[in-house]
């Protein structure tokens, strides 16, 4: 048994772990977030990733011992109270998802990518960021339309702080 | 998973120590151990976990000389400006392993620890006559890689860096398997003060080897064009569901000319 | 239409949970004492089971519970069946061998299930599974189907002689012969349509609880159709009668098909339950859902289609041997016969057809119904034919089709089904103009001088959705009527709730079918609530599968919101002491026309509930039910375009353009319909270039995880270019026809028609990966 803390979506959290627990099994079943997903045994499908000190990873590839003293944010953390992330809204505004099962780790894949590219991104980038993910029902045309369309959203507001600052 | 212990590691002396428990194996990012655990083909009785290893991250660059921390993952790599100025194929290699998240966790010393026949590195550091770095001594790369997930690695031995001088030119590019999207064929090729080395990996029925026929083309004229009318023997290739071991011939030339043109432009 | 009624782009209310990851899916459940199974199962393909000693596992820490099909068997579970009766040409019934929920004595494929273990934690259960010790005496085993017809084959079923399940057949073989002597060109082709593996992203699972006190069972599982399992659960497999058993398909992560049936799985955690005294879960890992999952496709087949002198088909012949797998699934005999072969007319005029279906048991996971379920398998012969037979009468693809269309409606063809409705040279157009069709030759050169091999293809396809009337299919052979149920509930307060028997696991139900109450009543969407998914708050329904939901569920709420509408009139018109025949709804208000007289909607409701001022005799509330029945199948139609670049070094392929030209009848909410339509694109695409089952030569499956199962990824597939066109199907009140397969139908032979296109010859067979088109490359002859 391993003894783990972490902080999870802006919270301490603590609990006693059998070591084999992987990230996203305490998460799930430990502190009840069970809006991360567990969709392959491969590490490929990304139905489970979170951000863990503000990268994204795969919480199905990670034991909970590892994760212990590190930040983690999964998607029940990403809004701000009543107020969507861009990325969510954007999710919902172009239809990104069915059935749902895929889109918390597409949406956390999708935040982590345009952190990464404040420059912007176009479609081929993208569809090539988005290899850890695997949907089955949309096809991934809406899913590039609502990212392509947050990565505007962000920028346009990223920039008009950076004005404000000015 | 079948049950483990879970050992943190704080210092390259500790984990050596830790490494004595039982049927231990070190943990570098991860990346292929935990799903071989998971899916129960892999079952050490303890993990000694090397992420927090401070001396074992970070990349130095000194004129050509490049030094890569172990524990140094495929996004550091991807985006380490210096080595981007010295040897900008390692770092279009690491931008393509894996997805970004694998990218943000997988280290390098992971990577060439595992030896994994489809994995990207081997071919790079083989290319590029790299040094491998342990705690115990060092080891050039055509002596380190064994064959299929064999490595010259002792069992508690850990790879704490690789090392390598950057070659004049250097490209990679790989044929991604269309299911795993692991290299299905991967040419790294070279062109510096020993000649040149073309590296090829997710090909050989052995693991990653050098190809005797694109080097001996290429010594001849660093390009494309020097590939034409080439062939490789499949004997000794990989067979799967994906790759015949002809078309993984077919490959090995294509992706020479493509690693070429890349090195080239 | 309104802001938020029918044809409006409305964002999805379903969405909010999903992006905030509040959506509850069966893994998410937890009930109090709640314990894991795991299954042991069947590492060969066919064995006989010799000895099962549980006793190693039984000592492990945290186990439960270790159960064999003994027991089971014993406790009067009962087999798994197939719900549909199909006869052979002699008149025969098909050969319906035994599947028990537990292997008893024989396994029959790997990954069927023998023992199940309940323990304190998944972890636990998968452990002790792994000290079952199970003798097993191997028998020779066979998977491909053509292989199991054969003569010396291993014998699977005692009740299926030579493997064989039926031989049946549709359509007129005399005639057909007839016509084919007398054709100019007969076009012969052999297909193969690749084994695929639905792979909804949510693996399987289930979660059993008996309750000793209520002597009750409630089972949470990832189901397209609780009723039917509950029906199915009840009155074949003696799990409980239909009163003792709730099932709850809560948000379920997608389906296409491989979540309608019921599989030992969900059986055995509610037996177990009883059994052991605590609730059970049990969730499939990824490995798991490939090797149990029911598979899709899966036929070999030989065409024979004949033209007159003026490229006029005269007869079709169609001979196919479908793999159904080492048992029989849920409606296994149904796809490759009434799903299949009645569609093999097309979009074609074709005055005789004849299709022969023989089915096959083979050591191979159960193969039912994925997305399209035979009309995909159908589309592909006869688009694959089309294309090759103007390649061989040196004629343009397009023509050929056009000038066999089918002009007039209703159209009988025959194969039993009659068109009501469509305009295929619309699509064909449509298609062809936002693909630049013509400018084709311009763009092959160019990609010609930068070493790019370029290829168009098309396909023409046409489907049958909403499987009906009852009586029809039962004549069929199907075990159960084809209809659907609603329920409306008008609050006191105004608010609605429909209750439908659909259930919606992505295609937002939630959202669609609340647009269609805000444009009969003007009701806002927050104000209208869709239940669906619990056999204890609907009372009855037949689930979403067969693109049925729009076309059969809408219909039926159309039905039951007519009675509602009506009693409120009455109420109305009590109230504004005005005549029925003048209240009209609008915006909300019960209306007298043509004056300012109104009553709002809310108050309305008010009254029928207090019941103060109601007309005489009228009964207080406000809520009614409605069955509905369709008089036909609906007819989705339309034309998908594919063009390709090949690189000839690799042999990889790329989509550099897909257009899909769709007839759906009236569309509900655009917005939705379109991502049905990219999502059956992908998977279409995925069968025909990515996808593919394996098994080797032991019955073991190679593909079994996304290593090496290649499942569709953003960077394989480009943005799609989709349009409608709209003929309303006449056979229901809202004109729907479907839209959910229509992707996955049409869009494997336009990619392959591309393909060989670029190759120039047809030697190709799908999935079309890299290593096959490189190869095709250096082989085949040119056309």
């Amino acid at each position: 048994m391993s003894e783990v803390s972490l902080v999870v979506n802006g919270r301490k959290v603590s609990g006693a772990v059998e070591d084999r627990t992987l990230l996203v099994h305490f998460l799930r079943e430990h502190l009840g977030l069970t809006g991360t997903h567990v969709g392959c045994d491969t590490s490929q499908c990304g139905a489970c990733v979170v951000h863990v000190d503000g990268k994204a990873m795969k919480s199905c590839t990670m034991l909970a011992a590892q994760a212990s003293g590190s930040t983690v944010t999964t998607i029940e953390g990403l809004a701000n109270g009543a107020d969507l992330h861009p990325v969510q809204a954007a999710f919902k505004e172009h239809h990104g998802l069915q059935c749902g099962f895929c889109t918390p780790g597409m949406i956390m894949t999708a935040t982590d990518m345009i952190r990464r590219h404040p420059e912007g991104l176009d479609e081929a980038t993208v569809r090539a960021e988005l290899e850890g993910n695997i949907c089955r029902c949309t096809g991934y045309h809406n899913i590039v339309k609502a990212i392509l369309a947050a990565s505007k959203t962000m920028s346009k507001a990223s920039k008009s702080k950076a004005k404000k600052a000015a | 998973m079948y049950s483990v212990n879970y050992h943190r590691a704080t210092s390259v002396v500790d984990a050596v120590k830790k490494i004595k428990t039982g049927d231990a194996k070190y943990l570098s990012g991860g990346m292929t151990l935990i799903p071989a655990m998971k899916t129960r083909l892999a079952a050490p009785s303890d993990l000694v976990d090397l992420n927090h290893i401070a001396d074992l991250k970070g990349i130095k660059v000194s004129g050509k000389t490049v030094t890569i921390g172990a524990a140094t993952t495929h996004f550091d790599v991807a985006n380490d400006e210096k080595l981007m100025k010295v040897c900008p194929a390692l770092c279009a290699l690491a931008s393509h392993i894996g997805d970004p998240a694998v990218r943000h966790r997988g280290t390098i010393g992971g990577s060439v620890a595992n030896n994994d026949p489809a994995a990207d590195y081997p071919s790079a550091l083989l290319a590029l006559g790299a040094t491998i770095v342990t705690n115990k001594r060092q080891l050039a790369a055509d002596k380190f890689f064994k064959g299929l997930f064999e490595t010259a690695l002792k069992d508690d031995e850990i790879v704490t860096a690789v090392t390598f001088s950057a070659p004049a030119k250097a490209g990679y590019a790989k044929f991604p398997n269309p299911a795993s999207r692991y290299a299905m064929t991967g040419v790294f090729v070279t062109k510096g003060k020993e000649g040149v080395r073309a590296a090829v990996t997710g090909a050989g029925d052995d693991g990653v080897f050098r190809s005797k026929e694109v080097e001996a083309a290429l010594t001849k004229k660093f390009e494309a064009s020097a590939l034409e009318g080439v062939s490789v023997p499949s004997k000794n290739l990989m067979a799967d569901l994906h790759a015949s071991p002809e078309y993984r011939a077919n490959l090995v030339v294509v992706m020479a000319k493509r690693a070429v043109m890349a090195a080239n432009a | 239409m309104g802001i938020e009624g029918i044809g409006a782009r409305v964002a999805r209310k379903e969405d909010k949970r999903f992006i905030t990851g509040a959506g509850r899916y069966v893994d998410d459940m937890v009930v109090p004492g709640m314990k894991h199974a795991a299954f042991v199962r069947s590492p060969h393909a066919h064995a006989d089971i010799k000895k099962i000693d549980v006793k190693a596992a039984e000592a492990m820490p945290g186990v439960i519970g270790v159960l064999t099909g003994k027991q089971l068997k014993a406790d009067g579970i009962g087999n798994l069946i197939c719900g549909w009766m199909i006869h052979s040409k002699d008149g025969s019934p098909m050969k319906m061998g035994a599947w028990s929920p537990l292997a008893v004595d024989r396994v029959r494929y790997v990954g069927d299930a023998v023992v199940v273990v309940v323990a304190e934690t998944k972890g636990q259960a998968r452990d002790a599974a792994e000290a079952v010790e199970i003798t097993y005496k191997e028998r020779k085993s066979v998977s491909d189907a053509v292989e199991a017809l054969g003569k010396g084959a291993p014998q699977l079923h005692p009740e299926a002689d030579g493997n064989l399940i039926f031989d049946w057949g549709i359509g007129d073989a005399a005639a057909t012969d007839a016509a084919l002597k007398t054709a100019a060109h007969i076009t012969r082709v052999n297909i193969v349509n690749n084994r695929l593996v639905p792979n909804a992203m949510e693996p399987r699972a289930a979660l059993g609880h008996y309750d000793k006190a209520e002597d009750h069972y409630t089972c949470w599982t990832t189901s397209q159709n609780p009723h039917v399992a509950r029906l199915v659960m009840s009155a074949f497999y003696n799990v409980a009668p239909e009163n003792k058993l709730r099932v709850i398909a809560p948000d379920v992560g997608g389906g296409f098909g491989s979540k309608i049936y019921i599989y030992p799985e969900e059986i055995v955690c509610l037996w177990a339950s009883k059994k052991t005294g605590v609730p059970v879960k049990w969730v499939a890992d990824r490995t798991e859902s490939f090797l149990t999952d029911a598979h899709g496709r899966d036929h070999h087949t030989t065409v024979e289609m004949g033209f007159d002198k003026n490229n006029k088909i005269v007869g079709l012949k169609v001979d196919t041997i479908a793999n159904l797998g080492a048992y029989m699934s849920l409606f296994s005999s149904a796809t490759p016969t009434y799903l299949y072969a009645t569609l093999l007319s097309g979009q074609y005029n074709i005055p005789a057809i004849y299709g022969n279906v023989r089915t096959v048991y083979t050591n191979t996971a159960p193969v039912d119904a994925y997305r399209g379920a035979g009309r995909p398998e159908a589309t592909f012969v006869l688009e694959r034919t089309m294309e090759i037979a103007a390649r061989e009468l040196g004629v343009s693809p397009a023509e050929l089709r056009r000038s066999n269309f089918v002009t007039a409606f209703p159209h009988q063809t025959p194969v039993i089904m009659c068109y009501d409705a469509g305009d295929y040279g619309t699509s064909l157009d449509a298609a062809m103009k936002q693909a630049d069709y013509a400018g084709f030759a311009k763009r092959k050169a160019a990609a010609a001088k930068k070493g790019k091999l370029r290829g168009i293809g098309m396909s023409c396809y046409i489907e049958a959705c909403g499987i009906a009337p009852s009586a029809a299919v039962g004549s069929l052979g199907a075990g159960v009527g084809l209809w659907e149920s609603a329920e409306v509930r008008v609050n006191a307060v105004g608010t609605i709730e429909v209750l439908t028997g659909s259930h919606s696991h992505g295609q937002g139900h939630e959202t669609t079918f609340a647009q269609l109450v805000n444009s009969r009543f003007g009701v806002p969407l927050d104000s209208v609530s869709i239940v669906h998914g619990d056999t204890d708050k609907v009372q009855m329904g037949m689930g979403t599968y067969g693109s049925r939901s729009g076309a059969v569920g809408m219909s039926a709420i159309v039905k039951a919101l007519d009675k509602v509408e009506a009693k409120a009139k009455k109420i109305a018109a009590h109230l504004l002491e005005a005549d029925e025949g003048d209240i009209v709804i609008e915006n909300g208000q019960l209306k007298v026309a043509g004056t300012d007289k109104n009553v709002p909607w809310f108050q309305m409701a008010l009254a029928a509930y207090t019941a103060h001022n109601l007309p005489q005799g009228m009964e207080p509330g406000l809520k009614e039910t409605a069955f509905y029945d369709p008089s036909n199948f609906t007819f989705p139609a339309g034309c998908y375009i594919c063009e390709v670049e090949i690189d000839p070094e690799t042999g990889k392929t790329d989509i550099v353009q897909f257009v899909a030209a769709d007839d759906f009848g009236n569309i509900i909410n655009p917005m939705i319909v379109e991502g049905q339509v990219h999502g059956g694109i992908a998977q279409g695409v995925g069968q025909a270039l990515l996808e593919g089952a394996i098994y080797d030569g032991s019955g073991q499956l190679l593909t079994a995880s996304y290593m090496d199962y290649t499942m569709p990824r953003a960077d394989d597939l480009p943005s799609f270019q989709i349009s409608t066109s709209n003929t309303p199907c006449p056979g229901n009140p809202l004109g729907i026809k479907g839209c959910g397969e229509a992707g996955a139908i049409g869009s494997p032979p336009a990619v392959i028609n591309a393909i060989t296109d670029a190759l120039g010859h047809e030697n190709l067979t799908m999935p079309a990966t890299p290593q096959k088109v490189w190869a095709a490359l250096r082989s085949g002859s040119k056309h």
